[in-house]
């Protein structure tokens, strides 16, 4: 799990290296992020800067809370999402960075603060949402037009199955446990639908669920049979070999499924707005950034965040352009960054990511999958996880 | 004196959590929250956002930390991960479907199945290399030795995983089998695939364990009973049933005691071939209680009375067979 990034690492490394920012450090600084591209990049600027350490998972998400609850912090910086960051904000484990970004974040710009009553407590290197991507030469050859909603896309998938040019039409990241959970947060969230109240009580419109589930039933019937252990980097892996020709993926992909490295249909992959619901866009917007660790020294905590701010030089980000959908300054929105500014654009709504919002997406996550199946059906597969989820709240003391 | 410092060890690393467990199972320490309307300001694309709105904030104490009550649940936890109105309504209906939709029952019946199935072929694979082994000639039962001994000393979860790789989607195994059988094959498309490749690596990983045992075993024996027993004109079968079997039958149960135990406790194949969509079992159940969610939450209370369950069924299916190997004791002496 963790030498797989290194590899990815040193890959990257040859490929970032044409812009190396001027930083120098002394202080050892250890970082713990998620193990996406953007991340690689950053953290392999950082190594240039001399001691330091990087640490990247893709379960960096298990871990962050302990490491960074613990005194001393066991890492100086820790990249986090939206989803991530709130119990650290909520616990008060990480530092205001106001002071420090007055002294040395020049070269960052307003929009990547994530402030909390006028305190910056993170900064965001990256904007991140899930989009439609598709096989170009395919939708020419089949003179398809580019779809805006999920029933256009079974059209479209209709027609490309039927024609036998690639193994399934559509690809997802339907893997049991979050990545489930979350397909079913995009889609309901699309239809307009709310999931807790203000008192954290489950307010899930059944019918607005049982039209997502029928929906996320008819596209799995597209995917390989194999979907429910099918993760982003499974579908990814999936474009790059040609065997699929539309997903609605995460943006933080959409330099890797055209990588000439990588992809045996580089170039062939197209952007697109995410899928819209009948209210707004099945997808979510999310930002991916960093924190510094509250538990250390005010010199850690210094060296740290010049770090952070190397990492985003506009130089780096110029020479990376295509990696991610920056935040920082540097990055001009190339044809990658299409399909999650027209996402943006047309109003998706931010991860309504709250404490108790994670016990229902956890509950979701592990309900859906008897759905999937076949061994639930629509109602007692909701009603289950209305059950577990009432459980888990009240053991949390969320209701 | 001399069992003085193992004594300390069994009381640090064995008695003490299990203690904690037990308790932790009874009392749920729950955080306490306070209402607070925030600012938040987050990046947009382009522009960011911000919105002020009611959140539910931790306490925190003046060190920082969470302020937590714990209090006395009594079995409460014990209901939540048994489930028993649905048990009653479900064995009432007689409603297979109805059980297996309850997660802890779903996990028993997998669970147990797995320990039954797997039992008779790990030990009955292990005796037919041992005699296999034993039956090659000297110069070469080294080699075999060490050929036989290698699935046992990979670690379970890369053994599994590694049988994950060569069947999953198109893996090299898939891809033989769909041109040998000429059509499509999914191994983790439904249930029934996975939890065969589940009792195959099970078999294929333990085997070599009872192999050494029963070679070890096969050493002690007596070449005069077998030459009698031959002499007697007893055939291969009957040698084996007559003498071999009742002479191996104390590692026979000690194989089996350590297996019934191993494999109650399967959870490396259900995170190895991430199959929790299909299969999952009782070890597997109590880690996904205790595995932080996204903002951290976990469910030590539930996760406690699972385990406890878990150590609960391991014994009642040890004291089956102890009882028995207890019983022929006593009947020899």
């Amino acid at each position: 799990m963790i030498t797989k990034p290194i590899i990815f690492a040193g890959a990257m490394a040859l490929i970032g290296s044409g812009a190396m920012a001027d930083c120098e450090n002394t202080v050892p600084v250890k970082s713990l992020t998620n193990a996406f591209p953007a991340y690689v990049i950053m953290t392999d600027v950082m190594k240039g800067c001399g001691n330091f350490e990087a640490e990247l998972d893709k379960d960096h998400r298990l871990k962050v809370q302990d490491v960074l609850s613990s005194d001393p912090a066991l890492y100086t910086i820790v990249g986090v999402a939206n989803a991530t960051s709130v119990p650290l904000f909520d616990q008060e484990l990480v530092r205001p960075l106001n002071d420090l970004i007055e002294k040395h974040g020049q070269n960052l710009n307003e929009n990547q603060f994530i402030t909390i009553d006028g305190n910056v407590l993170a900064v965001a290197a990256l904007f991140n949402t899930q989009h439609l991507m598709y096989r170009e030469d395919i939708f020419n050859d089949l003179e398809i037009e580019v779809p805006t909603t999920w029933d256009e896309v079974f059209e479209a998938a209709e027609t490309i199955e039927a024609a036998g040019l690639v193994d399934y039409p559509l690809g997802g990241y339907y893997m049991a446990g979050w990545n489930l959970g979350f397909v079913f947060v995009n889609h309901y969230l699309g239809e307009g639908g709310a999931f807790l109240d203000e008192n954290n009580n489950p307010i899930i419109d059944a019918d607005k669920a049982y039209l997502v589930m029928e929906r996320m039933k008819t596209a799995a019937s597209y995917m390989d049979p194999e979907y429910l252990v099918s993760d982003t980097t499974f579908v990814t892996k999936q474009f790059q070999q040609g065997k699929i020709a539309i997903a609605n993926l995460w943006a933080s992909r959409a330099g890797a499924v055209n990588d000439p490295n990588e992809s045996t249909v580089a170039g062939n992959i197209k952007m697109a707005a995410g899928l819209m619901g009948s209210a707004q866009p099945a997808s979510t917007v999310w930002w991916d950034g960093w924190v510094v660790a509250k538990n250390i020294t005010d010199e850690e905590a210094e060296a740290g965040f010049k770090l952070i701010a190397a990492a985003m030089d506009p130089a780096v980000i110029a020479a990376n352009n295509d990696a991610a959908v920056w935040l920082a300054n540097g990055f001009t929105p190339g044809l990658a960054a299409v399909g999650a500014a027209a996402t943006a654009e047309a109003g998706a709504p931010a991860y309504p990511a709250t404490k108790a919002m994670a016990v229902m997406h956890t509950a979701l996550g592990n309900g859906l999958s008897a759905y999937m199946t076949g061994d639930k059906d629509a109602e007692t597969a909701l009603a289950d996880i209305l059950a577990d989820y009432e459980v888990a709240a009240k053991e949390a003391n969320l209701l | 004196m001399f069992v003085g410092p193992s004594l300390i060890l069994m009381l640090i690393f064995i008695a003490a959590p299990l203690v904690t467990v037990f308790w932790n199972s009874f009392y749920v320490t729950k955080p306490q929250y306070e209402k607070v309307e925030v600012e938040t300001c987050t990046p947009g694309f382009p522009k960011p956002k911000c919105t002020t709105a009611v959140k539910q904030l931790p306490l925190l104490d003046e060190n920082g930390k969470v302020v937590t009550e714990t209090s006395f649940v009594g079995l409460e936890s014990y209901i939540n991960v048994l489930e028993p109105n649905r048990l009653r309504a479900a064995l009432e209906a007689l409603d297979w479907n109805a059980l297996n939709n309850i997660e802890f029952w779903q996990a028993l019946r997998f669970t147990l199945l797995f320990t039954l199935v797997t039992m008779p072929l790990v030990i009955g694979t292990g005796l037919l290399i041992a005699l296999t082994v034993n039956g090659t000639i000297q110069s070469i039962k080294g080699p075999v030795i060490f050929v036989s001994l290698l699935p046992f000393i990979i670690t379970p979860v890369i053994g599994a995983l590694s049988i994950r790789w060569l069947f999953i989607g198109d893996g090299i195994l898939t891809a033989a089998l769909e041109a040998w059988l000429d059509r499509d094959i999914a191994m983790f498309a439904q249930g029934w695939t996975i939890e065969i490749l589940m009792y195959v690596y099970r078999v294929w990983h333990v085997a070599p364990f009872a192999f050494v045992v029963f070679y070890a075993g096969l050493q002690t024996l007596n070449n005069d009973t077998l030459e009698s027993a031959i002499v007697d004109g007893a055939n291969r079968f009957e040698r084996l049933r007559y003498v071999v079997i009742p002479h191996l039958m104390p590692l026979i149960i000690f194989v089996l005691l350590i297996h019934l135990m191993d494999a109650y406790r399967v959870f490396e194949e259900i995170v190895g071939f991430s199959s929790q969509a299909y299969v999952i079992s009782l070890q597997w159940l109590t880690y996904d209680f205790l595995m932080p969610d996204e903002a951290g939450t976990r469910s030590i209370s539930r996760a406690s009375a699972s385990a406890m369950l878990t150590m609960v069924g391991i014994i009642v299916l040890l004291v089956i067979p102890l009882r028995r190997a207890w019983r022929d004791r006593r009947k020899i002496h």
